[in-house]
């Protein structure tokens, strides 16, 4: 009896390696069910979701032009304080007194892609990039001025605040 | 009093002591074993938590309810989505707030594609532990299409803070529909080959059936809940018998093994997908039209007093613990996880066993180790 069960093991175990093995073989023989990507070499024809969250950047215009006002809701609601906002009070040419963000400052090596600021952006100034390659040699590099040298705020985008102010 | 002085170690000074962990492949983190042995049989397990600790439970008395969101994927990453489920829900019961029908329908439909794709890696890693490399391929590779999903709707795959009290932070993707009906019908057909890759094969079977016998009255005793409850018979399913979001809307049946083996917590999990999918294609087509979210204040201020909320996570039962003093962050909050539980029935199931056998019962529970310290 216990040589009928040794072999009935023996089948038993060859049989489900043989179930295991049939899987492994299906795929082996018919490459192009494989769905593996080769990445580095297939960067440019690499499908990005259009919602991706890759890091927080600022949507510029032709006219390098912006719609951040500096008003600092972003920085209020980030969590871990990964945004700062600098920014100079001006007078304009009639003689009013304004805001301008000198430094749009984010910290990516702080980020953890809430967003929050994105979502709560009353003039939808910042945006998702979709960039993911983040890996730098520097800390330092980790922290982006998010406005561009010499850029200045769109102008369509003053007068809606201040008719909706008035 | 007898059974709880059987739990009670007794360290004594010629025990040979040797740690696993916490950088250990099979403890699947930062977690450590400290384990005394005789010859290769373990003779007790004392678990060593803390590596992984960020005091996200203080963090949140710092936060506001939005803001909290975000730190709650943090602890049981495999189901991000439930996790933030519970402090929404929690949240929109303090302001009795009642949410969309859309919003109960795609969160239940989130959290089950959240489960499907956390069993799945569960599955990939418990083969490999067990010296089944190949499951590791395989998992991955059909864990891709929900990840897809989420990329496609919220932007990450992983960690997606898509939830907010009141609601969804934006509506879903419109391709989102189409591509859970093409999921459901690739997985349905891909699953058996679970089976006859790893559920079949004969030395899987002989190094999990009957090893580690959790028995129900230890299940409850501990709180051991989810898959690894209820692979002992125990019935927590969350979903079942306290319902929230859309699950009173759909018909499943709660998952019960009896034995209580690794290979009935196995089974539990591999049916457990099976579930999933059936509540998928009950939700999928009849998502109603509407808003995403209702209108909050910027800031939510909870009036005083305490709100408790718990769902089911992938792993068990997930408690969220607010108390409030009327401010605009909490007072106190406490999470209730699963995977803290789970770990702690260890010294009984895998003392008496073979080092080997550790791995074997360990992955069976499914530890995500950021969900024991938070």
């Amino acid at each position: 009896m216990n040589i009928f069960k040794y072999f009935g093991e023996v089948f038993g175990a060859i049989r489900s390696l043989w179930a295991g093995m049939r899987v492994t073989g299906y795929y082996s023989i018919r490459p192009g069910k494989v769905v593996t990507q080769k990445y580095p070499e297939n960067r440019k024809k690499l499908i990005i979701a259009e919602r991706f969250k890759g890091e927080v950047i600022m949507t510029h215009d032709a006219n390098n032009q912006h719609s951040c006002n500096g008003c600092g809701i972003c920085e209020m609601n980030c969590p871990n304080g990964s945004i700062e906002i600098i920014s100079n009070k001006i007078t304009n040419a009639e003689g009013k007194s304004e805001r301008v963000i000198d430094k749009h400052i984010y910290h990516l090596s702080m980020c953890t892609f809430c967003s929050l600021c994105i979502k709560t952006c009353p003039s939808n100034s910042i945006t998702w990039g979709h960039d993911f390659e983040h890996a730098v040699f520097d800390r330092n590099k980790l922290t982006k001025v998010l406005n561009q040298p010499g850029s200045s705020i769109r102008k369509e985008i003053k007068e809606v605040k201040e008719t909706k102010e008035a | 009093m007898e059974e709880i002085f059987q739990d009670i170690i007794i360290k004594k000074s010629d025990d040979y002591i040797i740690n696993m962990g916490p950088q250990h492949p099979s403890t699947h983190g930062v977690l450590r074993f400290e384990l005394c042995l005789l010859g290769e049989t373990v003779k007790y397990i004392i678990p060593h938590c803390g590596y992984i600790h960020r005091g996200i439970e203080k963090m949140c008395e710092k936060n506001t309810y939005q803001q909290i969101i975000h730190l709650t994927d943090r602890f049981d990453y495999l189901s991000a989505h439930m996790n933030n489920e519970a402090v929404c829900l929690a949240v929109e019961n303090a302001l009795e707030v009642e949410v969309p029908e859309r919003v109960k329908y795609i969160r239940t439909i989130l959290a089950e594609l959240n489960r499907i794709a956390s069993h799945q890696l569960w599955w990939c890693a418990f083969g490999m532990d067990l010296g089944a490399l190949t499951t590791f391929f395989y998992g991955l590779r059909d864990r891709e299409p929900i990840l897809d999903i989420f990329e496609e709707s919220f932007g990450s795959r992983l960690l997606h803070s898509f939830n907010c009290p009141g609601g969804l932070m934006h509506d879903v993707h419109p391709n989102f529909q189409k591509k859970i009906k093409d999921f459901i019908k690739y997985f349905r057909k891909i699953l058996p080959e679970y089976d006859q890759l790893l559920t079949g094969n004969i030395i899987f079977q002989q190094r999990s059936i009957g090893m580690g016998i959790l028995s129900k009255e230890d299940a409850i005793s501990y709180g051991v809940t989810g898959p690894s409850g209820r692979g002992s018979g125990f019935k927590c399913d969350v979903r079942k018998h306290h319902p929230y979001s859309a699950y009173s809307k759909v018909d499943f049946k709660e998952i019960l093994y009896t034995e209580g083996d690794t290979f009935a917590r196995y089974k539990a999990r591999i049916d457990e997908m099976w579930e999933s999918l059936n509540i998928l294609e009950q939700l999928v087509d009849n998502m109603p039209a509407g808003d995403y979210t209702v209108k909050m204040k910027p800031i939510i201020k909870l009036p005083a007093g305490d709100y408790f909320q718990r769902v089911e996570t992938a792993r068990g039962e997930l408690g969220c613990y607010i108390v409030s003093d009327g401010n605009k962050n909490p007072l106190r909050v406490k999470f209730r996880t699963p995977n803290f539980s789970n770990l702690f029935i260890i010294n009984k199931l895998a003392s008496g066993n073979k080092i080997a056998d550790l791995v074997a019962i360990s992955g069976s529970l499914d530890l995500v180790i950021p969900d024991i310290d938070r």
